[in-house]
């Protein structure tokens, strides 16, 4: 009998190109639309673009089930009123009409005291409109959820190198011959990340993973380096150890591009002391040592000296950054020997790592034969390029060392010379940018007013202690603290102490807390019972102590049923949306990209995209630059923003095809058919660096004169390397009783250990606070990780995702396994100094033997996310939140101490200890149990979704 | 594996019914007598109900008459296309018997043949599994014609073998005992084979290939909860209720009904009917245990992708 | 038609690389969603928000977990490949796991009404929904766990090998690859003619030793999957690397720095 007849040819439908949501790596997708028997359209496929520069055509697991995302049950259908208290989750649907008349109406009286609102946005990627709203609002109380997700990350590398991982740079995946990976389980680059594991094994590199647990890319390492959590710093000083003992170093480039000549004054007890010398231009010192006297770095030919203490007119004493550097480091206390007990990586495995390091870099560069020209006007013939690449992310930054940590690793790329050069790590423009050409943070309106437009935006990065935002009496300005003694340089705020601080009128009260995409009231706090307690405390009077809560979500989240009115949005595929170069960069390191969103389906509910509700809501406040003279609204919608707001002539959220007719990239006038365009070339655009422009582009003048006119910068904007943090030292100072801004004195003890302008590590403060109890109680360290097949809380209401993540165990080391009795399946309580929780356990032997972990964000509110009170989520999956607090243990001074980077604000999450002892088999259900949340409608039996194409 | 309890209701009654069928076809009975003509009414009944059971099980049991075509290849084909020939001299023996009170030898003997045939198809489709280990072996159609034979000759002995006079009578009951431990030690040398067969020459490190770096084990399922595959195949019960389950086999199996047997022996001649019915009885109990036990004692090659020896048990 | 034919002229399949493959299940997702509204009927989801959430899958992934026996392990001490850190040498291996699409298919030759088959164009081994009863005897047969049972339509779910794809004229050229090849983000999977001794599948599998999965069960897999490869040591070779007995103080870097620097290589302008 011949085969069955088969039809192989069947049509896919209408296809549209947008841009995927599910996570920040911000892939182009192909989305096909097919009408079904009554004639309506809906997604038949979803696959990745390949054209898309950032995806090339893959697309992960959340990306493809875009389709449950989309039709999810647990969508918002319309604006909504609370009915029943706060938590319930008993709302009444009203019309766009009430819900914006209500919004205005608490909004408008706090013009007077804008403060009083707190506007904070999550997962949001149109901050640039966000934080223009805030600033046009005027409240000093804006921030994004970077505060608790990898600020350290930002911060240190823009410090340092003017760029970070993540989405200001990537590996040279094409050439790196070793990649060394710290912390990291998924990423925002996650597509990009697997695409360049691929061709990394496929060219026959090396990949080194330092991480806890082996699981996920780590999985797949060469070499699998499982470090006690907290102290990667170490590592990483003792790697740096050895290259310095090896004599590996790149000293060429550090003379060209950092600061390791520069000279630093040495004159302890004076208020220059640590500061770098300069002419009385402002311009660097160094060493002529034919000449015998300091210079400054400009000078035509200077060879400086880099090895010896010299001395400087009227006897002032300096040295070399990079002498101090090799003073410092080369302390037997760096040594591998030295390190390997407190970081669980034997000696022989430290000084493999940096010989290999050492190998790749200096015995296997590669060339790229290519003439550019250097910011100094030098020729060269050619790109030299050490092909050794790292990757880091919260792994090291989401502790209280963790900006130091960060640092560590980017000086240590520094000294290998592989920074932006080929097969070491490459920009993404419009990075790399000195910390110097962003703004720095503001607090005030102008002249001292009381309310309208803020002087300038709300985050950035201070240069000292006299960019802090504190008001005279030394009292933050902000409600989140940030940019004050507590966190000098929390670049991208606080969001994990809004609550928390609004909650206990500390610095002050505020009337309405505004937030958008962040479940702050589940996964996304810290100590999440204490939120809920905060999100729903009454005053003496009876109201809520946080009298107004507005927020916006898509779908029926736990923060959805801790709000007063709730603004309904669309899904991705329902809205314009702008990724934008002004806000969080997608470029790739050789193109300049950015991309849109936009209604690929039309939303069949009373919802609208937040951007456009946001600019509303503007008009009808009148806020500057969202209405005309007139009073009426400036913009109809968020893409009538998109294509005609300009933040400065020529300059607005999107970079493609500006000009009138669309030929200019970067900067040119607005043009009426922009949105087109993007849409007939797959929803983005993408810009070439010229070919000389490719490399060490902090210092490459092609590179700087292209960024010029795509208006990046008005003016070149280079990078020095800091090695050497002249701003860390700075703060130091002001610890040690120099300059007008002073800290409290309970902090100059702190300020002295953690702001030392050369990387260094300490313990981190929750096991250092707890002291002897750290190793009697509290013995373990616990983790999260992400999964790949799901996006924080959100992939449990996708009925595709939540089947392979339905329940989350505790992964737990087989040794404590064995000491603690334990066994797979079996029920533990596991605690920490602040909570106790009940979970399910399983065994695990490829994790660092002292740490136990869990995928994130599982673990659900009954009822959350129209999933029914008895899904596992809620039965039996769980939040490790519950055992971490946003304050450290007290210490009986009266002050609360936030759990966070000293420098940076940044929350501490993987520095929480803990216990585990076995429990009583019973009923199997997870605790605590923090009460149930209303559902709409009763959850389906069955999917069978595409049936009607398929008969 | 899942025990489907229409699989096992199918198996252990049409076996039953085939094996009195073998009986009557033998030209045991007398065709004539009331309680022959119900016998092979009873055949019909039991090969026939226990067919119709097993459709219950089908996804698409409208389309099952497909079944019949793949004969050449497919044991459960074969099965399919014997059953319904076996009928044929089935029902006309039944027929004669019932209508015309006759009986025809040759006949007999081919009904006879065939429905051992058939009980083979039957073992066949688990005998022929390679991915089951504790099926894949000849004992597996041994026990099936044993238990098939021994059943039917209980029940012909119980209920319709009566007429044939005590002595004879006595003969049955020493026939169904020698039957019983025959049976019985069949299955002890299947259960032998099961006990020791594991997941036969498969393993985790053979299912992933990942032997020659170190020993495996599962860390995470691919779905968290249970599936298709979790409920069919890597269904595990746990080793005390197989214990307990294999005791009350045996006993309800082979113990109870021997004892009843040949108590049947001793008791007057009133009671030995009754005694022997309840042996019957017990053994068809014991038999639905046995066959309980068949598919739960299975180990499903699949069952090492999902943890093998450690399997997470029941999916929940 | 339930009977194999002897010989395929092509055998498609797929290649599986447990190098790389880093667990993400975008394969799984991809595959779930083109082959949901494609060839057969819906894949179907039951109780998907409730308590027990199940669902026809033709592709999972599993993790496994894989630690050296004794005589397997490198005596400590030596060298620094897998003995690393605390935790010894255990290490994760994601696992994907399709249809096979085996020479031998047993789960053809058990189906009693001809909806199994394997194609004699292709090797692509397929259930024609219409004939399928739904007995699950194939997927008794098969010893990998390929074939699923749809509970809403009662008939059986497998890999197609995307065969709605490869073919379809509807579709670019480049996109005529199953669903679960071109979506791997880490390009873990492959696909291609195991008849061609000189595919890009087959090249791999010479190249990297692929293997069969329970070549023990006589199925003969048409696809084949790459082991982990060898992993060497941190540092090998680096003779500069060797341990000094004292640590070396600063004095003795910044001699080196000296000299180093009275030699620049700076004037020539390297990069
Ligand atoms: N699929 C998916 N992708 C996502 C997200 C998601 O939810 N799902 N979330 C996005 C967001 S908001 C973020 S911030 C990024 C974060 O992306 P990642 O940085 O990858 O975030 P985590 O999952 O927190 O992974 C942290 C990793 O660090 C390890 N680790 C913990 N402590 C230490 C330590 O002290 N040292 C070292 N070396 N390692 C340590 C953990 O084991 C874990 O593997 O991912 C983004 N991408
Ligand atoms: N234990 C532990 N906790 C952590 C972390 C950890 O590693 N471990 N990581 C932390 C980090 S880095 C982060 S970034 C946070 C992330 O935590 P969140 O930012 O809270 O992330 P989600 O859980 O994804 O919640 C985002 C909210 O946005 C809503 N949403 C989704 N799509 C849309 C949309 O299109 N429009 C609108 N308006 N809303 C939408 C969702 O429904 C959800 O309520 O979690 C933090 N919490
Ligand atoms: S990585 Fe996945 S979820 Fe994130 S944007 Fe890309 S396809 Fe979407
Ligand atoms: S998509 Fe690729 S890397 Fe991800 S699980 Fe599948 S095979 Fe592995
Ligand atoms: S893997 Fe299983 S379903 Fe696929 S051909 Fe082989 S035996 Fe059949
Ligand atoms: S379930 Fe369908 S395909 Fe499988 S053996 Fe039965 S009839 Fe054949
Ligand atoms: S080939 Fe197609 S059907 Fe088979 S696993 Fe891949 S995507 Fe799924
Ligand atoms: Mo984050």
């Amino acid at each position: 009998m011949a085969d069955p007849q088969l039809n192989l040819s069947e049509p896919l439908g209408e296809k549209h190109s947008t841009t995927c949501y599910m996570c920040a790596c911000r892939c182009g997708i192909n989305v096909y639309l097919k009408p079904g028997e009554n004639g309506e359209k809906s997604v038949r496929y979803i696959e990745g673009n390949r054209d898309h520069p950032v995806n090339q055509g893959v697309l992960c697991a959340k990306g493809s089930a875009g389709i449950m995302q989309h039709y999810s049950p647990a969508r918002l259908n319309a604006p909504m009123k609370r009915v029943g208290p706060r938590g319930s989750g008993e709302f009444e649907e009203i019309t766009w009409e009430e819900a914006l008349t209500m919004a205005t109406d608490i909004l408008e009286p706090l013009k007077e005291d804008p403060k009083k609102l707190a506007f904070f946005t999550g997962r949001d990627q149109s901050q640039s409109l966000t934080s223009w709203w805030a600033q046009q609002f005027g409240t000093p109380n804006y921030a994004a959820h970077g505060g608790f997700c990898s600020v350290n990350m930002a911060a240190a590398g823009i410090y340092t190198i003017g760029g970070a991982f993540w989405e200001f740079g990537s590996p040279d995946w094409e050439r790196t011959k070793l990649f060394v990976m710290f912390g990291v389980a998924e990423d925002h680059d996650s597509n990009p990340i697997k695409m360049g594991i691929g061709k990394l094994k496929k060219n026959g590199g090396r990949f080194v993973s330092v991480n806890p647990v082996r699981t996920g890319y780590s999985a797949v390492a060469d070499n699998w380096l499982g470090v006690r959590p907290g102290t990667d710093g170490l590592l990483i000083l003792s790697v740096i150890h050895e290259l310095f003992r090896m004599q590996k170093i790149d000293l060429d480039y550090l003379l060209r591009y950092s600061n390791a000549p520069f000279l630093v004054i040495d004159a302890p007890g004076t208020a220059d002391h640590g500061l770098i010398a300069r002419d009385k231009n402002g311009v660097e010192l160094v060493w002529d040592a034919k000449k015998k006297k300091a210079v400054p770095q400009t000078t035509k030919g200077v060879v400086p000296h880099l090895s010896s203490e010299v001395t400087l007119p009227k006897k002032v004493k300096a040295k070399p950054v990079l002498m101090m550097m090799a003073e410092e480091y080369s302390k037997p206390e760096y040594a591998p020997e030295a390190v390997a007990g407190e970081t669980g990586i034997a000696a022989e495995t430290i000084r493999g790592l940096a010989a290999e390091i050492a190998k790749v870099a200096f015995e296997e560069e590669i060339t790229i034969e290519q003439e550019w020209t250097d910011m100094k006007g030098e020729k060269h013939d050619r790109f030299i390029g050490r092909p050794v690449s790292f990757h880091a992310m919260r792994g090291i930054s989401a502790h209280s060392n963790g900006f130091q940590t960060c640092r560590a690793l980017h000086v240590l790329q520094v000294l290998i010379g592989s920074v932006d050069c080929p097969g070491g790590f490459r920009s993404k423009p419009s990075y790399p940018k000195p910390y110097t050409a962003h703004p720095k943070p503001h607090a005030t309106q102008h002249d001292g007013a009381k309310n309208g437009p803020l002087a300038g935006p709300h985050l950035g990065y201070p240069h000292g202690p006299e960019d802090l935002l504190l008001c005279g009496e030394g009292k933050p300005l902000r409600i989140d603290k940030a940019f004050t003694w507590d966190a000098p340089l929390s670049a991208h705020g606080m969001m994990h102490m809004v609550i928390a601080n609004a909650h206990a009128g500390d610095p002050y009260k505020i009337d309405t807390l505004f937030m958008y995409m962040a479940n702050m009231a589940w996964n996304s706090s810290m100590n999440t019972r204490g939120v809920i307690d905060m999100l729903t405390d009454k005053d003496e009077d009876g109201n809520y102590v946080i009298p107004n809560i507005i927020y916006s979500d898509a779908y029926r989240s736990e923060t959805v049923a801790y709000a007063d009115l709730i603004l309904p949005d669309t899904t991705y595929l329902e809205r314009h949306d702008c990724i934008s170069l002004l806000d969080r960069p997608c470029s790739e390191p050789e193109a300049v990209v950015d991309s849109i969103r936009w209604p690929v389906v039309e939303p069949n509910r009373e919802v609208r995209g937040f951007q456009s509700v946001v600019l509303d809501l503007g008009a009808r406040l009148g806020l500057p630059g969202m209405v005309n003279e007139d009073g009426t609204a400036k913009y109809k919608d968020y893409a009538d923003y998109m294509v005609n707001h300009e933040r400065k002539p020529g300059i607005g959220p999107l970079a493609g095809y500006r000009g009138k007719d669309g030929s200019k990239s970067g900067r040119g006038e607005p043009n009426p058919d922009q949105l087109e365009r993007y849409k007939e070339n797959g929803s983005f655009s993408m810009t070439h660096l010229p070919d000389e422009a490719l490399f060490f582009k902090h210092a490459n003048k092609a590179y700087q004169d292209f960024a010029v006119d795509m208006g990046f910068f008005d003016a070149p904007a280079p990078v020095t390397f800091n090695l050497y943090s002249e701003v860390m030292q700075k703060f130091r100072l002001a610890a040690q009783g120099h300059g007008d801004v002073q800290p409290p004195d309970r902090l100059r003890d702190r300020l002295e250990l953690t702001f030392n302008p050369l990387p260094t590590w300490y313990a981190p403060f929750e096991e250092e606070r707890l002291g002897d109890r750290t190793d009697k109680e509290f013995p373990y360290h616990a983790l999260t990780q992400r999964p790949a097949a799901m996006y924080h809380s959100w992939g449990s209401q996708n009925a595709w995702l939540r089947q392979i993540h339905t329940k989350n165990p505790l992964y737990v080391p087989g040794a404590i396994c064995d000491e603690k009795g334990l066994k797979d399946g079996d029920w533990a309580w596991v605690s920490s100094w602040h909570g106790k929780i009940k979970v399910e356990i399983a065994r695990m032997e490829a994790v660092n033997d002292k740490t136990m972990w869990t995928w994130n964000a599982i673990g659900k509110r009954r009822g959350a996310w129209e999933l029914d009170k008895d899904a596992p989520e809620a039965t039996k999956g769980f939040l490790l939140n519950h055992l971490i607090n946003e304050l450290l243990p007290p210490k009986g001074d009266g002050y609360r101490w936030a759990n966070s980077d000293p420098v940076t604000g940044q929350a501490a999450w993987y520095d929480l200890r803990v216990n585990i002892e076995k429990a009583e088999a019973d009923d199997e259900v997870t605790l605590p149990i923090l009460g149930e949340q209303k559902r709409d409608k009763a959850p389906k039996e069955e999917i069978r979704y595409g049936l009607e194409w398929t008969k | 594996m899942h025990p489907a309890l229409s699989v096992i209701a199918f198996t252990t009654f049409s076996g039953a019914g085939y094996g009195l069928a073998f009986v009557l076809a033998l030209g045991h009975g007398n065709s004539a007598a009331l309680s022959t003509k119900i016998g092979w009414f009873v055949v019909l009944a039991m090969i026939g109900g226990g067919l119709l059971s097993s459709t219950l099980h089908l996804g698409n049991p409208q389309r099952a008459w497909r079944a019949f075509s793949q004969w050449r290849s497919s044991w459960l084909s074969r099965e399919g296309v014997m059953a319904i020939l076996t009928f044929i001299p089935l029902t006309l023996l039944a027929a004669m018997s019932i209508l015309a009170d006759s009986f025809n030898l040759v006949l007999g003997y081919i009904g006879a043949i065939m429905c051992m045939i058939t009980v083979y198809c039957t073992a066949m489709i688990y005998a022929s599994l390679r991915t089951i280990p504790q099926w894949h072996t000849k004992w597996t159609p041994a026990c099936y014609i044993a238990f098939s034979v021994t059943s039917g000759t209980l029940i012909y002995m119980a209920f319709f073998g009566r007429e044939a006079g005590s002595a004879s009578n006595n003969a049955w009951v020493y026939l169904s005992v020698v039957f019983l431990v025959v049976a019985w030690l069949i299955k002890y040398c299947w259960s032998k084979n099961a006990l020791a067969a594991g997941y036969g020459a498969s393993s985790m490190e053979t299912a992933t290939g990942l032997g020659n770096i170190g020993k495996v084990r599962l860390l995470e399922r691919p779905h968290a909860m249970g599936n298709y595959l979790t409920d069919e195949m890597a269904f595990r019960v746990a080793r005390k209720h197989l214990n307990k389950l294999g005791w009350i086999e045996v006993f309800l199996g082979v113990v109870l009904p021997i004892v009843l047997l040949l108590l049947s022996l001793v008791v007057g001649s009133g009671l030995a009917g009754f005694f022997q019915v309840l042996a019957t009885i017990s053994l068809m109990a014991g038999l639905f245990v046995e066959r309980w036990l068949f598919f739960a004692v299975a180990k499903h090659a699949v069952g090492l992708y999902y943890g093998g020896e450690e399997a997470l048990v029941p999916a929940e | 038609m339930t009977t194999l034919p002897a010989s395929t002229n092509k055998k498609l399949g797929l290649v599986i690389d447990l190098d790389t493959c880093v667990g993400c299940h975008a394969c799984v997702i991809n595959c779930k969603e083109w082959n949901t509204s494609g060839y057969g009927t819906a894949l179907s989801d039951q109780d998907p928000y409730g308590a027990n959430p199940v669902g026809s899958w033709l592709n999972r992934i599993h993790t496994f977990e894989v630690t050296p026996m004794a005589h397997q392990s490198k005596p400590k001490g030596q060298g620094v490949g897998e003995v690393i850190g605390t935790a010894g040498e255990a290490r994760v291996v994601h696992f994907p796991k399709s249809c096979l699409h085996c020479e031998d298919a047993p789960c053809v030759t058990v189906c009693p009404t001809g909806a199994s088959y394997k194609r004699e164009e292709d090797g692509i081994v397929l259930v024609d929904e219409d004939k399928c009863i739904g007995c699950g005897l194939c997927a008794w047969s098969c010893a990998y766990g390929a074939r699923e049972m749809d509970q809403a339509e009662g008939v059986m779910k497998k890999c197609t090998l995307c065969v709605d794809r490869i073919y379809n004229e509807e579709m670019d050229e480049i996109d005529r690859q199953p669903a679960c090849v071109r979506t791997c983000p880490a390009g873990a999977r492959h696909f291609g003619d195991f008849a061609d001794p000189n595919s890009n599948v087959s090249v791999l599998v010479k190249e990297r030793g692929g293997f069969d999965l329970m070549p023990e069960q006589g199925n003969k897999p048409v696809n084949k999957y790459l082991p982990p490869r060898a992993r060497t040591d941190l540092g090998e070779g680096a003779a500069f690397a060797a341990p000094v007995d004292s640590t070396e103080e600063a004095g003795g870097v910044l001699g080196w720095i000296d000299r180093a620097l009275s030699g620049s290589t700076r004037s020539k302008g390297a990069n």
